[in-house]
């Protein structure tokens, strides 16, 4: 068997992530793909904290700490130094969904349009996990968080920051998750690769404290969202051409996603939701692959 | 060649930044700052200056960029007003923990509601505690030549800075300005060459998680360099002189002598009050003015040597702090506690939203001030209707309702 992911790190050993943090694998993943030559904004999120109390710095590359709603201007701040340096470097905004769907979409929304040179990472665990499971406007339907509880869960479905991304026509946004190592590395080499425009990773990141489920299954309960659809791998290039990169050959039902997790208990006790729910994933999945075949001309094949 | 040219202080300040070779540049238009960016603009795109100009979405960007930029090694320079300022606070403060020195012109202006584009120095005055240093520029000239100096002291002492220029009686009035020969500014104001750079081979983090047990130390480190700033601008401010022809310096001593009434000032007010300090001398009222240009960090001797054995004292704030007093009278107050003599400071808070401060506005002041016995925390010049005096304890407000009987003793 060929190992295809690279041995080389970019983080070292030690961090401050919880058990199975979905953040901290997918930042081991992605600076594997990334490479050393790579400079990294974090505005506040996990990684905020994961990366360490200072003297310690868990990654080998530089890493400026910024506000919260400003990752993307920053990196843009960042990026405009080194090419009037002329220095060649990736410079990548690394921002929870809080800091990226919510509070950094401004900033967010003014790089992509402007078309920077710097490529964008939501790892997405989908609430305000570092302070303590709170609703974002990433969190899905029928989820409780401490500030959606059991009496009032999540009334509102995930907003679909991937249309919002590909509205901005930049050459190039994709999903990932860190369970489908080699497809999230295929796409992060082709974020620092593509030239002409900012790119845009959206990477589903496990939280089992958040989630409320065992840190045992984390990479089994993310391998759920993708093949039950509810977190589709895909991509699109200049906000048009779409390709699912991941077919479910048989597809697992939501429901099996969702009982793995306590939050959505609230979700599983409400039977009429959990239809409309489905019917949800259904109908956006059913874009997703008229987009696909609209972009190649014929039905997606099954891996 | 150093050229002499009729200019706004608004473009007065975008030659200032031209000629400190501004490497990165990010802007969000706000009346009355919005000319200092057009022309920096023009100057980036037609190769006039080499530099990459970054066109945000709103003011927070404009700092989050310039920090970005400066920690990765890069001169820096935005310009905003009023709202502008307020918004980017947050990313002010990241500025001077992160030490990045970025300099940036304040065309400073009234604060909404109502809307108001006009004089002011609110703005500004409410980050006094940041940790930016502040100079108040009072004419075109020294609109662009703070810029220069900012950068001079910043890049010394890794805090930034903010210029001051009153919006439109500086910001849109023409001048003659002396436009410096690029050849002295580069040999005043050499290329930014910073300590620490985001370099991939130096894996560093930056302003990252910091325990209690460090935190006060790092900061104690920007209020060291903050001392150390006052003595840097200082030196930087007399190096002006030698290399380009005008001497800076942290306070401005006008007729102050043999003053035995001072009218301390800042900002572009200063040049009717020069004007009245002259009519009032020729009365034979023996009075000077004070213009205080470096704010933070704080002049404190200069001040106090200034102001000892005065026997008045009128402090004019284009601002104010509600509940308190003018800010740079409360300032020159505590500065005078600081040596123990105190001399009578009067605060009078005129000119707010833009009103005139004429030349007449300053006479009606010391008179005032020569003629009232004690003196007081905040009096108020040029309100409709009302002679100048303190704010009135009378006025209309909602009575307390009396609490229901149930919840009293």
């Amino acid at each position: 068997m060929k190992w295809s992911i690279p041995i080389t790190e970019g983080m070292h050993p030690g961090n401050l992530g919880c058990q199975a943090c979905g953040g901290a694998l997918s930042m081991r993943l992605a600076l594997k793909g990334f490479g050393p030559d790579t400079i990294a904004v974090i505005p506040a999120c996990c990684w905020s904290i994961i990366d360490g109390p200072w003297p310690v710095h868990a990654l080998q590359i530089p890493v400026f700490h910024t506000a919260f709603e400003t990752a993307a201007v920053v990196a843009t701040g960042i990026k405009a130094a080194k090419a009037y340096q002329e220095k060649d470097v990736t410079v990548v905004a690394w921002a929870g969904d809080g800091g990226t769907f919510d509070i950094g979409l401004q900033a967010l929304s003014g790089a992509a349009e402007r078309n920077e040179d710097i490529v964008y990472v939501c790892y997405d665990n989908e609430a305000y996990m570092n302070t303590g499971i709170q609703r974002s406007s990433s969190t899905p339907i029928g989820a409780w968080t401490t500030t959606t509880p059991d009496e009032r869960p999540e009334l509102r479905p995930k907003k679909d920051i991937m249309g919002i991304m590909a509205a901005h026509a930049i050459p190039y946004a994709a999903t990932a998750c860190p369970a489908y190592p080699e497809d999230m590395l295929r796409k992060v080499r082709r974020a620092k690769e593509t030239t002409g425009g900012m790119r845009f990773l959206h990477v589903l990141s496990v939280c089992p404290p958040g989630w409320k489920m065992s840190s045992e299954r984390a990479i089994e309960a993310m391998r759920m969202a993708v093949r039950s659809r509810v977190f589709p791998l895909y991509e699109v290039v200049d906000g048009e051409d779409t390709t699912i990169t991941y077919m479910p050959e048989e597809p697992v039902p939501p429901e099996a996603y969702f009982e793995m997790q306590g939050r959505f208990r609230p979700l599983l006790d409400d039977p009429d939701q959990l239809d409309q729910v489905k019917a949800l994933i259904d109908k956006k999945w059913r874009s997703l692959v008229a987009r696909h075949e609209a972009t190649h001309g014929s039905p997606v094949a099954a891996d | 060649m150093s050229e002499r040219h009729l200019l706004t202080g608004n473009h007065a300040a975008s030659y200032g930044a031209m000629l400190s070779r501004a490497e990165v540049i990010s802007a969000y238009p706000i009346t009355p700052q919005t000319t200092i960016v057009e022309l920096l603009s023009e100057l980036v795109a037609s190769g006039k200056l080499d530099a990459k100009f970054i066109t945000v979405e709103s003011e927070h960007s404009a700092m989050a960029a310039c920090i970005g930029a400066a920690a990765a090694g890069a001169r820096t320079y935005t310009a905003t007003a009023g709202q502008g300022l307020a918004l980017m606070h947050e990313m002010l403060h990241w500025a001077v923990g992160a030490r990045l020195p970025v300099v940036l012109t304040n065309v400073s202006r009234a604060m909404a509601p109502g809307w108001s584009i006009w004089s002011e120095q609110t703005d500004i005055l409410s980050q006094r505690d940041v940790g930016w240093m502040m100079l108040f520029a009072g004419s075109v000239q020294e609109a662009q030549d703070f810029v220069i100096w900012s950068y001079r002291a910043a890049e010394q002492v890794y805090m930034p800075a903010m210029v001051s220029m009153d919006a439109f009686i500086l910001s849109h009035t023409s001048e003659p300005l002396l436009v410096h020969d690029q050849d002295r500014v580069d040999a005043y104001l050499p290329k930014f060459r910073p300590l620490y750079d985001l370099d991939p081979s130096e894996p560093r983090a930056y302003g990252g998680l910091v325990n209690r047990d460090h935190y006060f130390e790092i900061r104690h480190k920007m209020y060291e360099a903050m001392e150390r700033a006052g003595s840097v601008l200082a030196e930087a401010g007399a190096e002006f002189g030698e290399v380009l022809g005008h001497h800076y310096g942290p306070v401005e001593a006008y007729h102050m002598d043999d003053a035995d009434y001072v009218v301390v000032t800042a900002g572009a007010m200063s040049s009717n009050v020069r004007a009245a300090v002259n009519a009032l001398r020729d009365r034979g009222v023996k009075v000077g003015m004070l213009r205080i240009i470096v704010f933070r960090p704080f002049p404190f001797a200069e001040v106090q040597t200034q102001l000892a054995g005065r026997k008045k004292i009128a402090v004019l704030d284009r601002n104010m702090s509600p509940g308190h007093s003018g800010i740079f009278a409360a300032e020159v107050r505590s500065a005078l506690s600081a040596q123990g003599v105190l001399p009578d400071v009067f605060g009078y808070v005129l000119g707010i939203g833009g009103r005139d401060i004429r030349v007449e506005t300053v006479f009606d002041v010391v008179d005032d001030l020569l003629t009232r016995d004690r003196p007081e925390r905040a009096l108020y010049v040029g309100v409709k209707g009302l002679p100048i005096g303190p704010a009135r304890t009378d006025g209309e407000v909602h009575p307390i309702e009396p609490l229901p009987a149930e919840v009293t003793p």
